[in-house]
């Protein structure tokens, strides 16, 4: 994941960790540890460039006719539609010990807790994939007399979903909702009429002009204007200055993208707001699905659908085509070994700063820019509350530069009080990732968790005494930045228009610009139908 | 002037002057304590901390300027100031926890105290800083003198800071950490007083050091008494019992024969009428049920229901689930209680589970015949869960054919829409319902509802055994007819994502409440 870090980075950073070690300042001021995608693993990948560096493949050459390379939400995608169509002969080389990626999750005695993705908008009606499969999951449970879908309650994020603390007081909700003008109200109002207007527009080609997944959405020129110019010279233009307004906006980028409004295209800044009309019957349609592990949980349930193909701990380091058929080592971290396979097609769901090392001849461009993101799970012996609303799921600090918390265990428990689990959140959005990258890596253990403690302890200075425990996760790569243009970037084009022919097939949500889950999941399921079609196998598309 | 003081004779000046540094830092860290004391309290009792913590640093910065500005009326003799000064601190500032605890209940306005005492402690602990210097400025170069002063002042600082939170707080406690630094405040001043003795008069200020230190010691003793006697205060009655669980907080008081407990506050029965809400909680139940052999009781730690589940000779097995391992020992071990509840948590029929009964009822199999449902109000989002209709299908998955539930349904005449709420969201679970109502008098007048698969059961009359003190064939039917003032009303159902009872039930209380 981290392939890109370069070497005096990490040196860097191993010499600051080596300061550390001797420095009282930056000693852990709490039991934890630091994680974050293996960045050995990684490297080998980069520093390989193509496959000098690694041993030749051993044992003999092993055929398989599909092969997805990488096991994050778009792969594991992939791999439920070909199980959907009852095809099996397939293998999914997943470089982590555990597929699910960016939608990964772990646990501890109290409850389950995410280290990435933590939740699903409720899906729109063009999700039909998407629909399909959490009908299948169960989740899902009938339709109601217009056909919409029926979701479980257990889940919908419970009441109370969110709450700002603003001016000393938690208040419901993530809008200011007192101490405003009427200026700043005045204009919040146009912003939400402005949304709904483009919530509800057509294209000339009869498409959402925002749609979700966004593949689905209008090419009409009018739209696809907004692509060109960032979501901040946007909201200038149309003189929506006002600070709380542009404050918020800020947060819904930075929440969503990693990414501050400048960086941003108004596109992808617009689609965030307009882009959601949740279709569920009972109102729920604003909801949104969450688990105590996130989206881990929609991760787990297709890898235990896939248990017999996915294969962890298998990198792929080299994809090549050889005739009609292409062939791809791996290599087995666990055995150290190479291993050849030969396949008729290949669904590379892996991110596009790896794909370009392993697979140059089906990656070839300048590469995008991504995000790094801070993810924390803090294990406290006893429930944030504070003046105002009480907990909700998503707790946000409009004075602070971090994206707050969500409570694991909003769903699961009825206790008042107790145990819990609070994922924290931020996103290093400010100047160039770059820069913000090496920063997260070479920042200790102690020092992390001291920026996590000061930030939770002033939002919520009653946690003091109560957090037990910090585990602090780097995405040096988090999330692939929605810049402007990036709707027009020649190289999602050609990604888009290669779909159909083959053997190579590309599904990361790197290529829909949007780091979501409705998106990683509509190109892992777009790659499945056009590899089954390319080996022949004929299908009834879902999307 | 310090020669005067301390005299060439007195002993080596370096080694005073080491002193006085090593004192820098014990008045540095104390000072920093009870800022830190009072902005916590404050926030704990009152509430809102990013409020009470920034306006009692605020004042306790603006006080300590003051005290510095005050300090250029110590005209003579700085080291008697100073010392005077340290054995006040520590009487207020080891005191103030401990006193503020006291005086929450019974003070008429709280917060003139409580900014009294910031305003004083932070006046005085200004005044250290500026005194000591000029103590000092004999002893070393200007530069040196400053250097030497400001670090030893932010070291101490940084210790204050770093040891509250993760050492003071969670193993002291507040009233405790006050009086620890009282004492070092103490014995500042009297090894001062010790190394002066030759030079000067010390004995009255060595009495006054000595009894502030020893109320000191004598409060650290009794740190446990004071934090139960500051209850005592705020119930008004006497507390026999209390303890805190990682959920809540249990206080169990007494008052001639009335026991009562609460639970965060709120009671939860008191032992003068308690007979008369569970035997309205449980009798139509179980009157109801022809075989009532597997009865299930969610929330009820402290085994009043099942002591009159128990009474029932046809009752074979009680499953009882309730969050707090504490609450259910107490109610078992603690005489007192099990007196109360008949031993029935002890009882060879009764199986007690802690755990949240949100979890359990999913993973839970029936069938039961009869269901308690007995939780605390739905007060909050995270209680509101258990009155839902995700909830309430749950347990009629675990419902009998024929079995008969009760939940507690808050109460009709202070909050009839919250109270038909839980009648209109059972219904929404597919069960069928009808809803009474007792007269508690501790409680007022109290709803339940009666819910089951649709079956005759529920509008027949029940069999009552003999001996009940409060229903028999003639008052338990009363219970079910509602006055317009209490009559049903059209309710939305209550449900994981929209959480309508728990916005309800705090409107209707905080009305009728005022
Ligand atoms: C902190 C954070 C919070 C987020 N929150 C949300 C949220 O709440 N909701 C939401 O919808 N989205 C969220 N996202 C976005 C999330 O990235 C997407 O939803 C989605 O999970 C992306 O899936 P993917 O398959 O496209 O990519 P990835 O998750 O990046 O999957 C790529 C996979 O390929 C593997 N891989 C890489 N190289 C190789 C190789 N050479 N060989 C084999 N395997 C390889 C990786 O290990 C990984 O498993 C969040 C992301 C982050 C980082």
């Amino acid at each position: 994941m981290t392939a890109e870090v370069s070497r005096r980075a990490v040196l860097a950073g191993g010499a600051a960790l080596g300061l550390a070690a001797c420095s009282p300042a930056t000693a852990a001021p709490y039991p934890g540890a630091l994680l974050g995608a293996d960045v050995r693993r990684g490297h080998r990948l980069r520093d390989a460039k193509g496959q000098s560096a690694f041993p030749p493949p051993s044992g003999a050459e092993e055929r398989i006719p599909l092969v997805i390379a990488g096991g994050g939400v778009a792969g594991l995608a992939a791999g439920w539609r070909l199980a959907e169509a009852g095809f099996g002969d397939f293998a999914l080389l997943e470089l982590e010990n555990e597929a699910g990626g960016n939608a990964r999750g772990g646990g501890n005695a109290v409850t389950q807790f995410p280290w990435g993705a933590h939740y699903l908008p409720v899906p729109n009606r063009e999700a039909r994939g998407l629909i399909h499969m959490l009908r299948g999951f169960g989740m899902i449970t009938g339709e109601d007399a217009s056909g919409a879908p029926i979701y479980d309650p257990y889940h919908l994020c419970a009441d109370l979903e969110e709450r700002l603390l603003w001016r000393g007081t938690w208040q419901e909700g993530l809008y200011p909702a007192s101490g405003l003008g009427a200026a700043d109200i005045a204009q919040h109002d146009r912003f939400n009429a402005a949304m709904e207007h483009f919530r509800a527009a057509v294209g000339t080609d009869g498409r959402p002009a925002f749609a979700s997944p966004s593949a689905l959405s209008s090419r009409d020129p009018a739209f696809a204007a907004l692509d060109g110019q960032s979501f901040a010279a946007w909201l200038d233009a149309q003189g929506f200055t006002s600070g709380p307004l542009r404050a918020h906006l800020r947060y819904c980028c930075r929440d969503d993208y990693g990414t501050e409004p400048d960086g941003v295209s108004a596109w992808a800044g617009i689609h965030y707001f307009a882009g959601r009309r949740g279709w569920a019957a009972g109102g729920a349609g604003q909801s949104e699905l969450t688990w105590p592990e996130g989206n881990a949980r929609l991760a787990r349930l297709i890898a235990a659908r896939l248990h017999p193909q996915i294969r962890p701990s298998h990198s792929v380091v080299r994809v090549v085509r050889d005739g009609d058929d292409v062939v791809i080592d791996t290599l087995d971290h666990l055995a150290g070994t190479i291993r050849r396979i030969r396949a008729g097609a290949v669904i590379l769901a892996i991110p596009d700063f790896v794909a370009r090392h392993v697979a140059p001849d089906f990656v070839g461009h300048a590469g995008f820019s991504y995000a790094p993101w801070v993810v924390a799970n803090v294990a406290v012996s006893r429930q944030p509350w504070g003046a105002g609303v009480p907990l909700a799921w998503d707790n946000v600090s409009a004075g602070s530069e971090t994206l707050g918390y969500v409570v694991a265990t909003h769903q699961t428990q009825s206790a008042p009080d107790g145990p819990s689990v609070l994922t924290w959140y931020n996103a290093l959005s400010v100047g160039d990732p770059a820069v913000q990258r090496r920063m997260m890596l070479r920042r200790s253990l102690g020092e992390w968790q001291k920026i996590i403690a000061a930030d939770l302890l002033t939002m919520n200075p009653e946690l003091d005494g109560a957090i037990e425990r910090i585990d602090v996760w780097r995405w040096g790569h988090a999330m692939v930045q929605p810049v402007p243009g990036f709707r027009a970037d020649p190289a999602r084009v050609v990604a888009r228009a290669g779909q159909g022919a083959g053997p190579v097939f590309r599904a990361h949500s790197d290529l829909s610009g949007l780091s979501l889950f409705e998106e990683a999941h509509y190109l892992g399921l777009a790659a499945a139908e056009g590899a089954l079609r390319h080996l022949g196998r004929p299908v009834e598309s879902l999307l | 002037m310090v020669d005067q003081d301390v005299g060439p004779n007195a002993g080596p000046p370096r080694a005073h002057a080491a002193i006085l540094l090593l004192s820098v830092l014990v008045v540095a860290t104390c000072g920093l304590i009870y800022e830190l004391l009072a902005g916590t309290l404050a926030s704990y009792l009152l509430g809102d901390s990013v409020t009470q913590f920034s306006t009692v640093i605020g004042c306790y910065l603006f006080a300590m300027g003051g005290g510095s500005f005050l300090s250029r009326y110590v005209r003579r003799d700085e080291l008697g100031a100073f010392i005077r000064v340290e054995i006040m601190i520590a009487a207020l500032g080891g005191w103030s926890a401990a006193g503020l605890f006291m005086a929450f209940p019974l003070a008429a306005d709280f917060r003139v105290l409580l900014y009294a005492l910031v305003l004083a402690i932070g006046a005085l602990v200004g005044l250290e800083i500026p005194l000591l210097i000029r103590i000092l400025q004999h002893r070393f170069g200007f530069r040196e003198l400053v250097s030497n002063v400001l670090t030893y002042d932010y070291v101490g600082a940084l210790i204050a800071s770093l040891a509250f939170p993760l050492l003071l707080v969670p193993h002291l406690g507040m009233i405790r950490t006050g009086m620890v630094f009282g004492l070092a405040n103490v014995a500042v001043a009297i090894a001062l007083l010790l190394v002066l003795r030759g030079t000067r008069a010390v004995a009255a200020d060595l009495v006054a050091a000595g009894l502030v230190g020893a109320s000191l010691i004598v409060g650290l003793t009794m740190a446990e008494r004071i934090q139960r006697w500051s209850e005592i205060a705020y119930y008004g009655e006497g507390v026999i019992h209390s303890r805190t669980t990682p959920y809540q907080r249990i206080v169990l008081t007494r008052r001639g024969a009335d026991l009562r407990l609460y639970l965060n506050g709120n009671l939860q029965f008191s032992s003068r009428d308690e007979y008369r809400y569970h035997e309205a909680l449980v009798w139509p139940v179980l009157g109801r049920v022809a075989h009532p052999a597997r009865v299930l009781v969610l929330g009820g730690g402290d085994g009043l229901a099942a002591r009159e589940i128990l009474r029932d000779d046809r009752v074979r097995h009680v499953q009882l689930v309730d969050l707090d391992p504490e609450m259910t020992r107490m109610f078992r071990d603690t005489p007192q209680l099990a007196a109360l509840n008949h031993h029935s948590l002890s009882s060879p029929r009764m199986t007690v589970t802690n755990a949240d009964a949100f979890r359990w009822v999913r993973a839970a199999s029936g069938p039961y015949d009869a269901v308690i449902v007995d939780f605390p109000d739905p007060t909050e989002y995270s209680l509101g869960k258990l009155y839902t209709e995700s909830f309430y299908r749950e347990v009629a998955r675990l419902l009998a054919p024929d079995g008969v539930m009760v939940v507690q349904s808050t109460s009709p005449l202070v909050a009839p829409r919250s109270f038909w709420t839980v009648a209109t969201t059972l219904e929404a679970a597919g069960l069928t319902t009808r809803g009474y109502h007792a007269y508690v008098p501790s409680f007022g007048e109290w709803g339940y509802t009666l819910a089951g698969h649709g079956q005759p059961a529920l509008i027949e009359a029940a069999h009552l055994p003999a001996g009940l003190r409060f229903l028999n064939a003639v008052s338990e039917p009363l219970m079910f007819d509602f006055p317009p003032d209490m009559a049903r009303r059209v309710t939305p159902v209550n449900r994981l994502d929209n959480q309508a009872l728990v916005r309800s039930f705090a409107e209707e209380w905080a009305k009728y409440d005022g």
